[in-house]
């Protein structure tokens, strides 16, 4: 109970600084120790599985591909040196829809009192690495495998698209010609264009 | 909400994406809460597919903020806030 407490308080504190963070690397700091921190606390909901994917996935193969993203988008120093806050007339109403939110959250869990399984307290206060225990990874294969094949195929399937969606889009490949090379060169200096630059007002903004 | 009022508030996009990467979490947070209290297996399940989902939709939208990057030079959105080009 008192880990329950300490952990929320421990995961609030570190998301209230990632958010709030100076530099974009200190954020991935805090969020690498939330991610921490919420592992721990799956371990506590008995969902050792999850947790342990959490730590694998969330903790560092996301965050490193963060570190990576930020690694190469560091080499223009004045992007990273915009200040954190907008002015003030767009930080209230966060906070507004934020104090909003937690009224929605308190409405719903003080209405009427969470009904908790009758078995919940006894059944699972056994070791937690013991087969087929709630969670643990008998458990969660058993049922990922049998109860909930589709979402499982349908999770690769997912993953497929998204491999392919990161490929095309940071791949550095020229554009295909639709009438001839010649099209295909100018699009492609088009392109190369930085965005930022005014265009004129007839013939080189329109796509054809 | 913590992630909601970040998300808002920030321009760095690299952060608004780990503020969205936080109110997932918060999101699993929950499913695991109520899996454990009404002992289903599904809560975990969707736990873990919302797991796989966040994180092809980070890596999608890291892709975006760098091909952005490379044609802008800029990552503030408030500078690269139009769809042009």
């Amino acid at each position: 109970m008192i880990a329950f407490w300490v952990l929320s308080i421990l995961l609030v504190i570190s998301a209230v600084l990632v958010v709030t963070a100076r530099k974009p690397v200190y954020s991935v700091v805090y969020l690498i120790a939330n991610f921490v921190l919420l592992a721990i606390m799956y371990v506590t909901l008995s969902a050792e599985f999850i947790g342990i994917i959490q730590i694998i996935v969330y903790a560092s193969a996301i965050l490193m591909l963060f570190l990576f993203v930020m690694a190469l988008l560091s080499t223009s120093t004045e992007a990273f040196s915009v200040g954190p806050d907008r002015m003030p007339w767009v930080t209230l109403p966060a906070i507004g829809l934020v104090v909003v939110l937690l009224g929605f959250l308190a409405y719903g869990l003080l209405r009427q009192p969470i009904a908790i399984h009758p078995a919940a307290g006894a059944a699972l206060n056994g070791a937690p690495g013991t087969a087929n225990a709630f969670g643990s990874v008998g458990d969660f294969g058993a049922a990922l495998l049998t109860t909930h094949l589709l979402p499982f195929e349908v999770t690769a399937f997912v993953l497929l698209v998204a491999v392919i969606g990161v490929v095309m889009l940071a791949s550095d490949a020229a554009p295909m010609a639709t009438t001839g090379r010649h099209r295909a060169r100018r699009r492609g200096a088009r392109l190369r264009e930085p965005i930022t630059k005014p265009r004129d007002a007839a013939g080189k903004g329109s796509v054809r | 909400m913590i992630g909601v009022a970040g998300l808002l508030t920030r321009r760095n996009p690299l952060i608004m994406l780990m503020a969205i990467e936080l109110m997932w979490n918060a999101a699993n947070l929950s499913l695991l809460a109520f899996a454990r209290a009404w002992l289903n297996n599904a809560g975990q399940i969707f736990a873990f597919l919302v797991i796989t989902v966040a994180a092809a939709e980070a890596a999608i939208g890291l892709a975006i903020v760098l091909v952005t990057f490379r044609r802008a030079r800029n990552v503030d959105v408030d500078e690269v806030a139009s769809l042009r080009g």
